[in-house]
């Protein structure tokens, strides 16, 4: 039977409770926002008592259905103040769903100094002190973890900046390798941290699986949907082969590759950090250029990145940390980069946050542009130990540009801007704006459509049609972030009619349900519409749906093109 | 005409990275495509000069084109 897992760190309890019928119809970012919405005081100081941490596996997630491991979490986000989701590959999502775990919500905060660690298995939760883990790095957690309990074992952990409460850690979670994935965006570690829990361990060993309601058509639905992904070019061959890096040269072209923090659309040495030279460098250092982040995954967009002696250096090298170390700060080196992205993954900050904080640092002079071995040393040695300016830079992107005085931070609601400059792609700048999340590029992914002719093509340059693209596309992303597949599955359902029709008839089979495609797309609208009356509550008004200043003032080369949008026109977002 | 044309990802396979070709006057995308035997199926994005362009899109002197197969990422 379904059931919540409820821990209470103040007085060190645990509950286990049926699922209310409210939330029976909801799993992953549909269930998380809902309870932070339901639970958690809008107002409330995000590392105090009052917030609550949520991890919920998604509807489909722990069913043979491709793709759909992710692991949603959320919070009140400590870098944005409002509302958080964020969700992540990994093993631990799988193994909640085969405990038919569908939330474990963290509350509480203890009155003393102690660390933590939380084990989830078939009988529930156990709370237990944790000392010699504390101040490890995730690599280091993850295999410490395997060593006590076995390979088996699910782990969520925190790294030195999630124990510091820095407003860019991320809470990892281990990935079928015994590497780690990251719930990456908005200080989710934080807020880990300041329940003082160290790491959770889930084991599924006597779970009872997850229990689908119409096994033949599952299965044949199942298998409709695996065809679509497989079929689609781009989650069929483009990311299993050059992965998301592959959008350097594509934004280089269209002019929207936001460089040197964020004050040109192009960086003149893209191809020396493309996803073209990624692979080459990878198959010629007998690397893996596909890879899946989770059990189950067909569309593998992640990959395995070695050193010069081959060598493991790092894993799900992403083109937005590839982009945020690279044109956004100008460094060249891909090695340095993929150094950087594994010392991150070790302390625990978000790559993306921390790649944005960086630029607006090289503007500040901390270091200079291109000093990819400054980076390096910034990272193990500042941020990573926790030195004032560590905890400085820890902090993100806001807070770096607010205490050395810098106008040109590329935030929306103290999030940093991620790897499309919206003056060069319009929609994403609607998405950036409106999201609930503070700018996320992954909550309504325009670049599908503005640039990559993928679901129809709207001109990147013009503002028609950008507000209702955003919005479809922000509609749909809360839906399926509710089923624990992977946003990606996005691009083959703009294409392909029958990978949503599968989708749709995979949760009624789970269930024993009729959904129809309307009922998903309702649930969509209803997970963004509470997320955003959370944020309202929280003291969020119209006015913080804007870009920075910045962008309408100063123009992008190569188009010469600003920000233009009024705030009437953005605020036509949220009629729906 | 000079034009430079610029490909990408699996396009550059067994093709090249970027050359400069001397093409007649009322030369199209599409016959470029042609000659570099890419099938017109495979095409994901055509960019003329920085822009989004239809594949029957005609070329002028010193254009500098870039052909992508479908792709995505993020």
């Amino acid at each position: 039977m379904d059931k919540i897992l409820r821990v209470n760190m103040t007085d060190l309890s645990v509950r286990t409770e049926d699922v209310p019928p409210d939330w029976a119809g909801l799993g992953g970012r549909g269930l998380t926002s809902t309870i932070v919405a339901a639970e958690v005081p809008p107002t409330c100081h995000p590392l105090g008592k009052n917030n609550k941490l949520v991890f919920a596996p998604g509807l489909l997630t722990g069913t043979m259905a491709a793709s759909s491991g992710r692991l949603s979490a959320g919070a009140k986000s400590p870098l944005t103040g409002g509302i958080k989701e964020s969700n992540s590959g990994g093993t631990a999502a799988k193994l909640f769903a085969n405990l038919n775990v569908r939330a474990l919500i963290i509350e509480g905060q203890p009155a003393d100094d102690r660390w933590y660690s939380l084990h989830v298995d078939k009988d529930g939760v156990t709370i237990q002190e944790e000392t010699e883990l504390v101040g490890a790095g995730n690599f280091a957690v993850a295999e410490a973890v395997e060593a006590r309990l076995g390979k088996k074992v699910g782990v969520l952990t925190i790294g030195p900046a999630g124990e510091w409460k820095m407003g860019s850690a991320n809470i990892s979670v281990k990935d079928p390798e015994g590497k780690v994935r990251s719930i990456g965006r908005g200080g989710l570690g934080a807020v880990m941290g300041s329940k003082r829990i160290k790491f959770i361990a889930v084991d599924d060993t006597g779970g009872p699986r997850v229990q689908v309601a119409d096994p033949a058509k599952f299965k044949e639905a199942a298998l409709r949907f695996s065809k679509t992904l497989l079929e689609h070019p781009v989650s069929g061959q483009g990311l299993p082969t050059y992965g998301t890096a592959v959008l350097v040269n594509i934004l280089h072209e269209v002019g929207g590759l936001p460089t040197r923090n964020f004050t040109a659309g192009q960086f003149a040495e893209h191809e020396k950090i493309s996803g073209e030279t990624m692979h080459d460098t990878i198959v010629a250092r007998d690397g893996k250029p596909k890879h899946p982040c989770h059990p189950g995954c067909v569309i593998q967009c992640s990959q395995v990145y070695n050193d010069k002696d081959g060598k493991y250096l790092t894993s799900g090298f992403e083109y937005e940390t590839i982009w945020a170390l690279g044109a956004d700060c100008c460094i060249s080196d891909l090695d340095d980069i993929a150094t950087a992205d594994h010392v991150m993954d070790d302390i625990g900050v978000d790559s993306i946050e921390t790649g944005v904080m960086f630029g607006v640092a090289m503007e500040a002079g901390i270091l200079p542009f291109g000093d990819g071995k400054g980076v390096i040393r910034m990272l193990r040695e500042e941020i990573g130990k926790g030195t004032p300016l560590g905890r400085l830079l820890g902090g993100g992107a806001a807070a770096v540009g607010r205490v050395y005085g810098i106008t040109r931070v590329p935030v929306v609601k103290g999030q940093g801007i991620p790897a499309y400059d919206p003056r060069a792609v319009k929609g994403i700048g609607i998405t950036y704006a409106t999201s609930p999340m503070g700018a996320d590029h992954t909550s309504g992914y325009t670049i599908a459509t503005n640039v990559l002719n993928v679901g129809g093509h709207v001109d990147p340059l013009k503002k028609d049609g950008q507000v209702e693209l955003s919005r479809n596309l922000q509609i749909a992303t809360a839906a399926i972030d509710s089923t624990g597949m992977c946003i990606f599955i996005a691009f083959p359902a703009l294409d392909i009619p029958d990978c949503l029709a599968a989708l749709v008839d995979m949760i009624n089979a789970r269930f024993g349900i009729s959904l129809t495609l309307e009922d998903v797309t309702n649930l969509g609208k209803r997970i963004l519409k509470t997320e955003h009356e959370f944020n309202l509550k929280a003291g969020f008004t119209n006015e913080d749906d804007r870009l920075p200043e910045f962008f309408a003032q100063e123009p992008l080369a190569p188009h010469n093109v600003v920000w233009d949008f009024t705030p009437a026109e953005i605020d036509a977002f949220w009629n729906f | 005409m000079q034009v430079t044309i610029r490909l990408f990802a699996s396009f550059r396979v067994g093709r090249f990275v970027e050359e400069t070709r001397d093409l007649p006057p009322d030369a199209s995308v599409a016959d470029v495509v042609r000659a570099l035997e890419i099938p017109a199926e495979a095409i994901g994005m055509i960019m003329l000069d920085r822009r989004h362009a239809p594949l029957e899109q005609r070329l002028h002197d010193g254009a500098r084109l870039a052909l992508f197969p479908l792709l995505g990422g993020g």
